[in-house]
């Protein structure tokens, strides 16, 4: 039931209880309670909206950082992504395997903002070794979601 | 000049509700519930395997019976999905969309005056195939009290030393009915009895909401007497591609290859190739889809419910078949009514048969937003009267 509710509500979490329970074909208050629950457990952290903000015309500056760090003594990566995560403006950050030790994903309102946070936040932190910033030019899918997709219905309107 | 026709073609009539599909296709802001295909486009990692055989200029006939590969594929889906054994080189025929098996197979199998059961409500094609056959349509009306299963009483009634086959369409479009391993039993007893063989056009198998699907074919004694029709339309959202197969015993298989070869050649190699990738990798997207369908469907049944509309639960396909019959219409003239003064378009049950008289069909392959628009008007509609 935990993981129905969760695939249904993180694709949709505007549905109200009861439609929700009639979409599963579960109980009311049984939706009611798991929910409750979900909640409390921190399991459900939040509620999003995904915006196209490209269609809008509000410009958003979005990059993609790679951070190279050294973790000290006493301060492994959990601590190091501290620093990182408390600034408001970081939206993500991911610690990764591979040539690089964080993925940070940050928004900002123009590249100045992003890069002055940049080289004068994120690259003066003791343990951070070098970073490169990728900006993001295009969305094109986000959170599962085709942004720019049109949805027609082509098919003939009476098919036996 | 002569007569350019023949006898038998001219006693088949256009579908008395062409005037209606006339109207619904001039009406450009009509929301319709009208169609029979999924609203899903076919899975990526499929189109991308058609479009990859294009690339690497497969573009010649395959063999007959349609490529060994795509054979074995289906051979190996079929055990695992349903419990089917079938000899991929000897009993299996991949086919133009489910519709050429229902076609070929009552070719091959009908002498003059052989009589074919048809349960009804039910897709429009098994009649006309049976007459142009040479066969006889009989047709079993299907009852609303029982869910619209056909019973083991029922096929008795119908029975004459003249029937040879019973068409078993389940899942079911129109109604959503299906038939569980129990009815199927039933049927089964009477079929051995009465020796009788079983078209059974299971192409929306992978479409069923109460547990999985069983095949008639998979019951002891039913696998020499039946002509299993399956297809990629419905359950891969691959209707366009044209892509059906049929197994049946070889005696029986051997006959529908020689009309299969004359009048068609081979399916579509493209399709062919784009459907190895859907039976052998694509269990994950029809699990999600069959998912999506089942929620709007429990979405229907509870509107339907809420509103006082007489409906059974359907466990099949995607179609629902709520009764209209107490607002004094018929079904025609309710989805006239409906369609003009709401611009919703339903399909009247008679287009399946005569059956069908007092129901609509609705068909859940629609976003659900656009179910809860179409259900709101609805609901106005009947208030209304």
């Amino acid at each position: 039931m935990e993981e129905k509710l969760l695939n249904y509500i993180e694709k949709n979490a505007r549905i109200d209880i009861k439609e929700l329970a009639v979409l599963m074909g579960e109980d009311e208050t049984a939706v009611m309670n798991t929910l409750e629950k979900l909640r409390a457990d921190n399991i459900i952290c939040g509620y999003h909206t995904l915006i196209n903000w490209d269609a809008v015309g509000i410009e958003k500056v979005n990059a993609l950082i790679e951070v190279r760090v050294t973790p000290q003594r006493g301060m492994g990566f959990d601590k190091v992504a501290q620093y990182i995560y408390n600034y408001p403006e970081v939206n993500a950050v991911y610690l990764i395997s591979g040539n690089f030790d964080f993925m940070v994903t940050l928004e900002g309102k123009t590249l100045r903002e992003v890069s002055e946070f940049v080289t004068e936040k994120l690259s003066t932190i003791d343990s951070v070794q070098s970073t490169r910033t990728n900006f993001i030019l295009k969305k094109y899918k986000d959170h599962g979601t085709i942004m720019a997709k049109e949805v027609r219905d082509e098919r003939m309107k009476m098919v036996l | 000049m002569r007569n350019p026709l023949s006898q038998r073609i001219t006693t088949i009539q256009p579908s008395g509700i062409r005037k209606f599909f006339d109207i619904v296709s001039e009406m450009k802001d009509a929301i319709s519930l009208g169609v029979g295909e999924p609203d899903f486009d076919t899975p990526w990692r499929i189109r991308e395997e058609g479009i990859y055989s294009l690339e690497q200029g497969r573009t010649f006939y395959t063999s007959n019976a349609g490529l060994a590969e795509l054979k074995d594929a289906i051979a190996e889906y079929l055990s695992r999905r349903f419990d089917l054994t079938y000899n991929p080189k000897k009993e299996m025929l991949v086919t133009v969309g489910g519709s050429e098996a229902i076609d070929i197979a009552l070719r091959a199998m009908l002498d003059p005056g052989d009589e074919v059961l048809i349960p009804q409500p039910s897709y429009v094609s098994y009649e006309p195939c049976t007459i142009l056959a040479n066969g006889k349509p009989v047709i079993i009306n299907l009852k609303a009290e029982n869910e619209f299963r056909l019973t083991a009483q029922e096929l008795e009634e119908a029975i004459t030393d003249k029937t040879k086959i019973l068409v078993l369409p389940f899942p079911n479009n129109p109604t959503g009915a299906i038939m569980e391993k129990k009815d199927l039993e039933s049927i089964a007893e009477v079929v051995i009895r009465h020796d009788l063989f079983v078209l059974t056009d299971e192409i929306y198998a992978e479409l069923s909401y109460a547990g999985d699907h069983v095949s008639i074919a998979s019951l002891p004694g039913m696998r020499d007497r039946t002509v299993y029709i399956n297809g990629f339309s419905k359950a891969y959202a691959m209707t366009g591609w044209r892509l059906g197969y049929v197994c049946a015993p070889q005696v029986i298989l051997e006959q529908m290859m020689k009309i299969h070869q004359f009048a068609i050649m081979c399916a579509p190699t493209t399709s062919q190739y784009a459907a190895i990738e859907a039976v052998r990798h694509c269990d994950e997207e029809v699990a999600a889809m069959r998912d999506e369908y089942n929620t709007r469907r429990r979405y229907l049944v509870n509107r339907f419910l809420q509103m006082g509309i007489e409906c059974f639960e359907p466990f099949g396909a995607f179609y629902i078949f709520p009764s209209i019959q107490k607002y004094g219409m018929t079904s025609e003239e309710f989805a006239t009514r409906f369609l003009n003064e709401k611009k919703v378009a339903v399909v009247p049950g008679t287009a399946f048969g005569a059956s069908g008289e007092g129901f609509i069909r609705i068909s859940y392959a629609y976003s659900l937003e656009n179910l809860k628009i179409a259900i709101d008007r609805m609901e106005e509609f009947v208030k209304g009267m």
